[in-house]
């Protein structure tokens, strides 16, 4: 079961390329790798992004590697006129997984979903 | 580490000989990304009403400007994090404007009635809003002598990514909590034309602001509720 598992799990990334497959299109972020390892990321990033919202917010600490503002800036995508798409697009990076699982995230009722304009330039 | 980053620099907090007899001095509050706010600062303001010109809204308006928040003319629903007000002395007929806004309490009526948890103070006494677990019930808009929060009554779009907001929450004046941690000023003591804002760490009798309370007569608003803000006025 495990085997199959993985098996799924390594081929994910490759059958969501596939024009009809059913499985989401998860667009790259910039830079070579993330700050946790994908699968880390995929199971946990829910858990990491909490605890530094509570660090952050009630103790002050400002580190970055956990942080919703640099998920947002690394992983922005851009529309035909080169400007990043918000969560009410589904290409947005945090939609195109959300809306496959059929899982809303609240955290853009209140966050910006796209960095700020300098930052999404580079 | 060979090379220092401005924010190495800046967090040092020391002053940098550039070339003799000319110094850069370093904002002294910066602090490291990694520590969390420390009780030895307390972060305030001096402002000196006298200097604060009638009419003049840049304070508000760099509020609004740098927290994405915006008024629809609608009063009653409107948020408001600052707000500028205008006394009259009716024996003298003595006029004066000042800004108003979260007062930062040493002893916060809002954190006290909060039933969640929301409203808290951080350890160098910012007075914030967790608005992951406000519920908007209110309280501390009741609490608050100096009607400083506002409730968010529609929906938020285009936030500042350093500032949240959304519909259902209560928000008000942060201090511009994240630029203290960078060690820069909050917006509207940067954008003040007059010079009437002044911020500081009432904590170091060396600042200036400690310096200034020490000195000169200063006065808080609502001071007989024993609240001890950390915004203190001068000239009212």
């Amino acid at each position: 079961m495990k085997v199959l598992l993985l098996a799924l799990a390594l081929l994910l990334p490759f059958a969501a390329n596939a024009a009809d497959s059913l499985a989401p299109y998860v667009p790259k972020g910039q830079g070579e790798k993330c700050v946790e390892d994908v699968e880390v990321m995929r199971r946990d990033h829910m858990t990491l992004l909490t605890h530094q919202r509570d660090k952050t917010l009630r103790e002050g600490v400002r580190t970055k590697t956990h942080s919703l503002k640099e998920c947002i800036a690394c992983h922005v995508v851009k529309d035909g006129e080169g400007k990043p798409v918000t969560i009410a697009d589904e290409r947005h990076f945090c939609r195109s997984c959300h809306g496959f699982a059929a899982v809303k995230p609240d955290c853009f009722s209140c966050h910006a979903s796209t960095p700020e304009a300098q930052k999404a330039e580079r | 580490m060979t090379e220092l980053t401005r924010r190495q620099i800046l967090a040092t907090g020391a002053a940098i000989a550039l070339a003799p007899g000319l110094t850069l001095i370093a904002p002294a509050h910066a602090k490291n990304a990694e520590d969390p706010a420390s009780a030895q600062n307390r972060w305030g303001l001096l402002i000196d009403a006298a200097k604060c010109a009638k009419g003049c809204t840049s304070c508000v308006d760099a509020c609004k400007a740098e927290q994405g928040w915006s008024s629809q003319g609608r009063p009653q629903t409107d948020p408001q994090w600052i707000r500028k007000i205008a006394l009259r002395d009716p024996s003298s007929g003595r006029e004066s404007s000042l800004p108003v806004m979260c007062q930062h309490c040493a002893e916060p009526p809002c954190a006290a009635v909060c039933p969640t948890g929301a409203s808290f103070k951080r350890a160098d006494g910012i007075v914030l809003v967790d608005r992951h677990i406000c519920i908007g019930c209110r309280y501390c808009m009741m609490a608050c002598p100096y009607k400083a929060r506002s409730f968010v009554h529609e929906d938020v779009h285009g936030q500042r990514p350093h500032m949240p907001r959304g519909k259902g929450t209560v928000e008000g004046c942060t201090l511009c909590v994240h630029r203290v941690d960078e060690g820069r000023l909050p917006a509207c003591v940067e954008k003040c034309p007059e010079g009437a804002m002044l911020f500081g760490d009432l904590n170091d009798p060396a600042s200036p602001i400690a310096q200034r309370i020490a000195a000169e007569t200063t006065t808080r608003i609502r001071q007989d509720l024993g609240l001890s803000p950390a915004v203190h006025y001068q000239g009212v």
